[in-house]
């Protein structure tokens, strides 16, 4: 494993482009294009404000950049540096912003979410599409680009339309059976869209692409429901976490639960691997230590590496009491995300922060349980191969596959604590994300440990 | 208690002599009282005994009163008063001595009695303080055991009424756990919360209009140059006929999907259908073998295998002809199979039975037919074995000799050598048999003629020694004896025959009793009787030899 040198990076704004040749990040106000093989500065815009949302459209040609403070969305062009494009949203006031998957569209959410508006680079013109619904995930495009479903409220009640992305036209519109829609995704066939309430009432609805309902699944009432969703790569399964502290897994064919996965504290079957980290022993040097202590010096004191022990069931996991009286609780499956051949569903249960769960989907039971000194941020499997990345906040990147699992010292001098990972979409670098610094990682694809 | 005090009141007393009292004074109250009542009485008493003694004896009535005295003293068992009557007088003098012994007795008396009256007086005061105590012990206990009773009466109390709270609190919390309670919550949550969305909805609109009319300028992209589509073409109008072309887009992606999924459905099905057919024709090589063995049971399931086996043949060919997805075809198959397993799963439930009734060795009666069987069985198997290694033993045996034979022909001719040997060591032993036996009836032969000479020669001899002995007796007896003797002797001697020996036994024992007392040293009578008897037996002998043949 190599790993680059350290950038200037902030608000953790930095996205690899979609066909993977550049690298762009936000420094401030401005926006760095760099080459992913050289990590050259090909390209520097500079905005008007601090940049909030970064994206690259579909086709890897355009850049978004959105300060919402301003209500400003700026589009730079890779191809002609000299190109700009700056939509104001003035008093409507700005939320978010995204690419329509053609790249030529830009979709605005303005301020108490009025509206959506459909910038078109294209003709200049701009739509509008009332009643947009103010939730966790209320706009959503088929993997092909083709469809877009939007979460609208009208009347106290939700409803979904459907669009056509290449000209905006209305395919479907159909109110939902839910209480307070709280997301849509759509499945990566594109031809069923699951719809789910929010955390007071546990419902799915799966929709299909000409807007049919074609099952609802509801596993209990009254306790806090859907946490997060997540869709099989292959469409076969739909895991949903809950605040129960389970993942239910659905099949397409009947649209019904074929099992569930307890997150238990304890784990005493001896077939199931668990990797704990531990820390390694420092060998100090006391004759060797300068005066006055560099900054480096003084970090590696503190910064102890670690590494994977395989420990012996039963296991009993580090757990947080949750504070019961606060709204959203830190209980229940935070995070879901399959692995892109379909074997593996790595979850994080919110009251074990520390444990990162794999479970092997082809026999449906839990393969292995990485537990780590410090809570999990985040975690992606690598695009082409069962190989997942997490961190954890420390200075280190862990890496699992079927083969073992490693955890990685970034060799930088002074603290990099790496919040969030984001993996090339070749599977061969990942970018680290530290609160103001970007890491690259290049990784030899075969013989990791 | 008190205290005790003695006191001696002098009690004034006229006639009677020092008659002191001992009171007891006891500071107590009521008995001291009463004591003290008996006190006062007894004074009285002494009084009156006093005035009693005045009254009672008088100048006048001395001499009765004497004899009054008398009678009691007597009867009371003190000694008369009376002198002792010196032949029968009519008046008797007063014993002084007697008297003032009497006083003194009385005086004695009174003493004592006036002890134990104290004594039992003190104990009767005892007694009563020692009541008086108890009772006012009683009384405190009695008010305590009301006063517990009361507060016990007053804790039930409370504690009802805690236990009523405590359920009342219960209820409560059961009520608040309800989900009654909670759903009717949320339905009221949703209706505030519908409230004021509509409230924030209205906000909305009015925002939006002011926003839309405002007309802002801002409200603008500025822009380069327009940028060509991602695709390349031109823009097209939004008209009906592009609407139609995106629904049919649309239901395109839907049945293009739908046709994968059930194309690979149906390889699944095909798979599985493989599966299955492939199960069923194990399952049925698995219980075909069960039709040979002579189970009661098993001929029935062996029954429906062939009869299954048939048929699933058949179905195997029609499913070949077919597509394999017809539903009538599936469901045949299905249930072949789900009777197979059901035979396959009986088989096994019978074997597990079986194997568990030999463990346990219970008795019931469709199990005692098939536990002989099994016994039968067992035996059979056992003499297989035994038989088995019979064979076993004698092939070793084969083996062994084999083993040390070093080759075939040369171990036959030795075997044939060995037979022959015996052979002839047999005849040889046969001949020698014969010879000895030969030899022997010639020894027996020669034995006898030599006995029988034997027997001729000793006859001779005793007929010589019997001649001399014959003449010696005749030369000794010729002085006692005569003729008469001679000629019977000679007579007997010289006819040899059976008849005779009669006589001989009579005679010779007249004359041995004659002349054994007259002739000791000359060769006894008892010895000639031998010799006669000798010879006698010898005739005897003789004949018998003569009569019998000497044979082994």
């Amino acid at each position: 494993m190599n790993f680059s040198e350290v950038f200037k990076l902030s608000n953790q704004l930095s996205k690899f482009s979609p066909n993977g040749k550049f690298l762009a990040s936000c420094v401030q106000y401005r926006l760095v294009v760099r080459d992913v093989s050289t990590l050259q500065v090909l390209q520097l815009y500079t905005c008007l404000d601090q940049i909030q949302h970064l994206e690259w459209s579909a086709d890897s040609l355009f850049i978004l950049c959105a300060m919402y403070k301003r209500g400003l969305v700026q589009v730079w062009s890779l191809e002609q540096p000299e190109w700009h494009c700056k939509i104001d949203e003035g008093s409507a006031g700005l939320v978010a912003s995204c690419w329509s998957p053609d790249g030529r569209h830009i979709l605005n959410t303005t301020e108490f979410h009025l509206r959506i508006t459909v910038w078109s680079l294209c003709t200049k013109s701009v739509s509008y599409i009332k009643y947009p619904k103010a939730c966790q995930q209320g706009i959503s495009f088929t993997k092909d680009g083709r469809y877009m479903a939007l979460a609208e409220r009208r009347d106290c009640k939700d409803f979904i339309s459907l669009f056509v992305c290449s000209d905006w036209q209305l395919l479907r519109h159909f109110d939902t059976d839910t209480q307070d829609l709280a997301g849509i995704e759509w499945a990566p066939n594109g031809c069923v869209l699951a719809a789910w309430d929010s955390c007071l009432e546990y419902k799915v609805l799966l929709y299909s692409l000409d807007g049919r309902l074609l099952s609802t699944y509801s596993a209990y009432e009254w306790s806090l429901g859907i946490k997060t969703i997540a869709w099989s790569p292959s469409s076969q399964f739909l895991a949903i976490g809950s605040y129960d502290e389970k993942v239910r897994i659905l099949n397409h064919v009947t649209w019904k639960m074929i099992t569930d996965f307890g997150h238990t504290t304890t784990i005493n079957n001896p077939k199931i691997v668990v990797y704990k980290e531990t820390e390694k022993s420092q060998n100090l040097e006391m004759e060797n230590l300068p005066f006055p202590p560099t900054k480096a010096a003084a970090s590696s004191l503190f910064n102890t590496e670690s590494k994977y022990e395989v420990v012996s069931t039963p296991v009993s996991l580090q757990t947080s009491k949750p504070v019961t009286d606060r709204p959203n609780p830190k209980i229940g499956i935070g995070i879901l995300a399959f692995s892109p051949d379909n074997c593996f569903l790595a979850t994080r249960n919110d009251n074990i922060p520390n444990a990162v769960w794999i479970w092997d989907i082809q026999k449906l039971k839990l393969f292995v349980v990485l537990e780590h000194l410090s809570a999990v941020r985040s975690f992606q499997w690598d695009p082409q191969q069962a190989r997942l990345a997490m961190c954890t906040g420390r200075s280190q990147v862990y890496l699992w596959s079927r083969a073992g699992c490693v955890a990685v010292q970034v060799p930088v001098e002074g603290d990099f604590q790496v919040l969030s990972l984001c993996w090339h979409l070749s599977g061969e670098s990942m970018a680290l994300l530290s609160k103001d610094q970007l890491c690259l990682c290049y990784l030899e694809n075969e013989g990791v440990k | 208690m008190g205290d005790w005090r003695t006191i001696t009141v002098p009690i004034p007393s006229s006639e009677s002599k020092n008659i002191s009292q001992f009171t007891s004074e006891a500071n107590m109250s009521p008995s001291s009282l009463y004591s003290q009542q008996i006190l006062c009485a007894s004074l009285p008493l002494a009084k009156n005994v006093h005035n009693f003694f005045r009254a009672f004896c008088t100048e006048e009535n001395v001499d009765q009163s004497i004899s009054y005295l008398d009678q009691e003293l007597t009867t009371l068992g003190f000694p008369s008063l009376y002198e002792e009557s010196k032949g029968k007088e009519v008046k008797r003098d007063l014993n002084i001595v007697a008297v003032l012994n009497c006083i003194h007795e009385l005086l004695v008396l009174h003493r004592k009695n006036l002890l134990a009256q104290e004594n039992v007086e003190s104990q009767n005061l005892k007694l009563g303080s020692d009541m008086d105590h108890l009772q006012n012990c009683y009384s405190k206990l009695k008010e305590q055991l009301e006063t517990s009773r009361r507060e016990m009466i007053g804790l039930q109390e409370r504690d009802r009424q805690l236990q009523g709270k405590n359920r009342n609190l219960h209820q409560l919390l059961k009520n608040e756990k309800d989900e009654n309670i909670i759903s009717s919550r949320a339905t009221q949550y949703n209706h505030d919360m519908k409230r004021k969305e509509r409230e924030y909805n209205k906000l909305k609109e009015r925002l939006h209009q002011l926003v839309m009319n405002k007309k802002d300028k801002k409200t603008a992209m500025d822009i380069l140059n327009c940028v060509g589509r991602a695709d390349g073409k031109r823009g097209a109008w939004r008209t009906g006929k592009t609407e139609a072309r995106n629904e049919e887009e649309m239901y395109k992606i839907l049945l293009s999907d739908y046709e994968q999924r059930q194309k690979q459905i149906l390889l699944e099905n095909a798979e599985l259908k493989k599966v299955l057919q492939q199960m069923k024709k194990e399952m049925i090589s698995l219980l075909t073998p069960q039709k040979q063995k002579p189970k009661e049971k098993a001929e029935d399931s062996s029954g429906t295998v062939l009869s299954d086996v048939e048929e699933d043949t058949s179905e195997l060919s029609k499913e070949n002809m077919w597509e394999l997805s017809c539903e009538t075809v599936r469901e045949q198959l299905t249930n072949s199979i789900r009777k197979q397993w059901r035979i396959l799963k009986s088989h096994v439930e019978k074997l597990d039975n079986q194997v568990s009734r030999v463990h346990l060795r219970g008795f019931k009666d469709e199990e005692v037919i098939s536990r002989q069987d099994h016994e039968q069985e067992t035996e059979k198997l056992e003499l297989e074995i035994q038989q088995c290694k019979e064979m076993i033993q004698t092939q070793q045996q084969l083996l062994q000799q084999q083993f040390t034979a070093c080759d075939d022909d040369t171990s036959s001719l030795l075997q044939d050598c060995y037979l022959l040997e015996e052979k002839e060591r047999l005849e040889e032993e046969w001949a020698l048999f014969k010879e000895q036996k030969k030899n022997f009836d010639k020894e027996r032969r020669s034995f006898t003629e030599a006995a029988i000479r034997l027997g001729l020669e000793r006859q001779a001899f005793e007929e010589d020694r019997a001649g001399w002995l014959k003449q010696q007796f005749l030369t000794m007896t010729s002085f006692d004896h005569k003729n008469s003797e001679n000629g019977k002797p000679q007579s007997a001697f010289s006819e040899s025959s059976d008849q005779d020996n009669l006589t001989l036994h009579s005679e010779p024992s007249v004359c041995t009793s004659k002349i054994t007392k007259s002739l000791p040293a000359s060769p006894s009578t008892s010895e000639l009787f031998q010799t006669v008897q000798h010879i006698s037996e010898n005739r005897k002998t003789r004949n018998i030899h003569q009569s019998t043949k000497f044979a082994w």
